[in-house]
């Protein structure tokens, strides 16, 4: 608990945040929610931060972070990549998208590549099954993929982060 | 005159959105913006074919609509009278457009009663709920006053939990009615987490009121002034709408203090889920919402008697909840008069995979698989072979060509080897491996195993490698005898549902596909050519002209030519040696003359 080392702005937000659920400790899984918002990850150092407003220990705050998918530890690039392994997805082929993008960006799933910009990830069904393969770029829905189209997905977003 | 719009994620991933907008734009263009309403609705199911557009009163349909088809429909349809043939469904087998949906085959043999509303009303507009009977049944519910009286209704219409289980639902609501506690907690399980079932979200996203409406009359019944929806945090526009819902409902007094001058209080607040498919079971779901680790707990007790912060607490599935409001205002003996004796009323199916009409379906308990892939689905895609449907996601089974004629329902599903599930329904044809997808199921479960009990922590994981092993080519016959004896013991002594279930597709594959496994084991053969190492190219030297791109192209420079030159051509074919080959499919990829195959 003695080495918090976290921007004060940031250890104040994370405070606010706290607050607003009346330092409920069953609320915790809100409280992580927003802080997630807010910073893009759960960081150890904001995490002790959360125990301690919450006066819970930190192990069980990290117990819960590591419990939960939705919870990262590491931060995401600025275009995270997420292609769907839902089942409908999985029998469309959606494991070659996957390797198509791993290829192509040279990283592989769960890491971010050197400049930050894509992050690849997979995720269970966002439930477009109808437009199966389907993959979340930025936020945005790309479906009926083929591993031809990967090329082209990432030019297009590139483009859009001006590289 | 009425333009609905989808606005479902699938459709909206399309640019339904958009499309709304460029309809709103176009009709102001031709002072008809008075004249036809512009709606956006929630899900019409539809969804290989959408953006869908559907025309009232004359019930037009349309798919597969861009943006740029607005201004056509405007002034066509809307000004003109005259349909859009060329955004019809075109009937794949009598080749014919249909214009209305009731007579297409999707629509045909499905009767709504979850999904009544999904397509029709605009989600974030109380009054086309109560337009359509919305909150008439919670009305009566507490004008009778009489929740022993309703319960009994629920009991009598055989409606049982859409969620999987299939406990009777009335029963479970008596039981917590009976427990009497300061506080107690209706909750409605939005945590939909298998993968390719998306039934829960698409009722939450096009008829949220029907799930208000149902949890203020269990409230009521059971004596719960509280009610709490958990609803995974994936499903943002879910949230966004059930949020506006429960902000309407509060306005028209059908939440909060005295709903209906009744002296009943009732409200609702949404927890969010973080992402554990274990988060489904009950108890589990409770100590998520206490802010825990969502891992369950021993039962009994069961939540009935300490559920939520250790009071009295029913959770109800979604899409069970969405019958309610019908059960009551229709009576039970017309809901007990749809489906088969132990199965009431109708099941939400998410059809996907290799079926040409990929969607959200809603039929009576009773119909044949048969019916659902071959008439509703419209078959098997590019005219390939029924191979096996997946029914149950993670928990469930696989069936086949011998089960296309059973009546679907809660106990012959399970009969068969497989279980109802939530309604995840994945189609698979000759193409699918049945050891790589049960390994596919095998991977989501060691994944999602809250690591609380040994069986299903380190039994699934057991299971995970012996399938990898089989798919890599290494399996022997000990170890499908192994996958048989250990998937037993983890049904027979995992601590939730979760492990108890999560050997069921390696159960039924077994039974099902043994030829399969056997093929993988002792020819090293995926017939299905979808195991990677099990694979081989191979160079068909009477097709092969000999031009050496595959050579070029090959990374690890494993093709070489060999000195047979077939009859007609000048040059001698090629030839890859497996013993280096690493299976990439680039000769495949670049071969101009079909000569490259997967053996």
């Amino acid at each position: 608990m003695s080495s918090i080392k976290i921007k004060k702005e940031v250890a104040d937000k994370i405070e606010a945040i706290c607050k607003s659920f009346n330092n409920d400790a069953s609320e915790l899984i809100n409280v992580l929610h927003q802080t997630q918002d807010y910073l893009g990850y759960l960081p150890t150092e904001a995490q002790e931060v959360i125990a301690k407003h919450l006066n819970i220990s930190p192990a069980k705050v990290f117990g819960v972070v590591s419990f939960y998918s939705f919870f990262s530890m590491v931060p995401k690039g600025k275009c995270p990549v997420a292609i769907c392994l839902g089942t409908a997805c999985y029998v469309r082929g959606a494991e070659k998208i996957v390797d198509a993008f791993s290829q192509r960006l040279n990283i592989n799933v769960g890491e971010t590549d050197k400049d930050g910009i894509f992050s690849l990830n997979t995720l269970r069904c966002v439930g477009a099954c109808g437009l199966a393969p389907v993959a979340l770029v930025n936020g945005q829905v790309y479906g009926r993929l083929v591993a031809d189209d990967v090329k082209r997905i990432i030019e297009e977003n590139k483009a859009k982060f001006g590289i | 005159m009425h333009l609905l719009i989808c606005g479902g994620t699938g459709c909206t991933a399309s640019q339904s959105l958009e499309i709304v907008d460029k309809f709103k734009a176009e009709l102001k263009a031709n002072n008809l913006e008075d004249e036809v309403q512009v709606v956006k609705t929630g899900c019409f199911g539809f969804c290989e074919k959408g953006p869908i557009v559907k025309v009232i009163p004359d019930n037009t349909f349309y798919t597969e609509v861009t943006p740029a088809d607005t201004a056509e429909i405007v002034k066509e349809h809307i000004i003109k009278g005259r349909k859009v043939n060329r955004l019809l469904y075109l009937d794949p087998k009598e080749k014919e457009h249909v214009s209305d949906s009731k007579h297409m085959n999707f629509y045909k043999k499905q009767i709504r009663i979850a999904l009544r509303n999904c397509g029709f009303i605009n989600p974030e507009n109380i009054e086309e709920y109560i337009a359509r009977d919305g909150y008439a049944a919670l009305g009566d519910v507490l004008a009778n006053n009489n929740p022993t009286a309703t319960i009994d209704i629920i009991k009598k219409s055989g409606l049982r939990g859409r969620g999987g289980g299939g406990f009777p639902t009335g029963m479970k609501w008596e039981i917590a009615s009976k427990n009497h506690a300061d506080q107690k907690y209706i909750i409605c399980n939005a945590d939909e987490g298998d993968p390719g079932a998306f039934m829960d979200r698409s009722i939450l996203e096009g008829d949220p009121h029907s799930i208000i409406e149902a949890m203020a009359i269990g409230g009521f019944c059971i004596g719960a002034t509280k009610g709490l929806v958990y609803i995974r945090a994936e499903y943002p526009l879910a949230i966004h709408r059930l949020q506006v819902a429960i902000d309407q409902a509060r306005e028209y007094g059908l939440l909060g203090k005295d709903i209906l001058g009744s002296g009943f209080d009732f409200d609702i607040d949404l927890r969010y889920g973080a992402g554990a498919f274990v988060c489904g079971e009950e108890t589990a779901l409770i100590h998520s919402m206490e802010g825990q680790r969502g891992e369950p707990t021993f039962k009994p007790p069961f939540p009935a008697q300490e559920g939520y912060m250790k009071k009295p607490s029913n959770v109800n599935n979604v899409e069970t909840l969405a019958n309610i409001p019908v059960i009551i205002n229709k009576g039970w003996e017309w809901f007990a008069s749809i489906g088969t004796e132990k199965s009431k009323g109708t099941k939400v199916f998410a059809l996907a995979g290799q079926v040409n009409n990929v969607g959200l379906i809603e039929v009576p308990m009773g119909i044949t698989l048969r019916e659902v892939i071959f008439e509703i689905g419209g078959g098997i895609k590019d005219g390939r072979k029924f191979k096996a449907v997946q029914t149950g996601g993670p928990s469930g089974g696989c069936l086949t060509e011998k089960h296309l004629d059973t009546p679907i329902d809660y106990d012959n599903l399970i009969a068969a080897g497989s279980m109802m599930g939530s309604g995840g329904m994945v189609v698979m044809d000759e193409t699918s491996c049945m050891v790589s997808i049960t390994k596919f199921y095998l991977d989501f479960t060691v994944e999602e195993s809250c690591g609380k009990c040994t069986p299903c922590r380190v039994g699934n994981k057991r299971l995970h490698e012996l399938l990898d092993k089989i798919t890599q080519g290494n399996g022997t016959m000990e170890d499908l005898e192994m996958l048989r004896e250990l998937s037993h013991v983890i049904k027979d002594t995992a601590l939730c549902g979760l492990g108890q279930t999560s050997p069921n597709p390696v159960l039924s594959t077994i039974d099902n596909f043994w030829d399969e496994y056997v093929a993988h084991v002792v020819d090293k053969k995926c017939p299905a050519g979808q195991c990677k190492k099990l694979m081989q190219y191979v160079i068909d030297p009477e097709l092969c002209i000999g031009c050496g791109k595959c050579a070029k192209d090959c990374p690890v420079s494993t093709i070489k030519r060999t000195d047979y030159i077939a009859p007609g051509h000048k040059l001698a074919s090629m030839e890859i040696d497996q013993s280096k080959c690493i299976k990439c499919g680039a000769c495949q990829a670049g071969c101009k003359f079909n000569a490259i195959s997967v053996k």
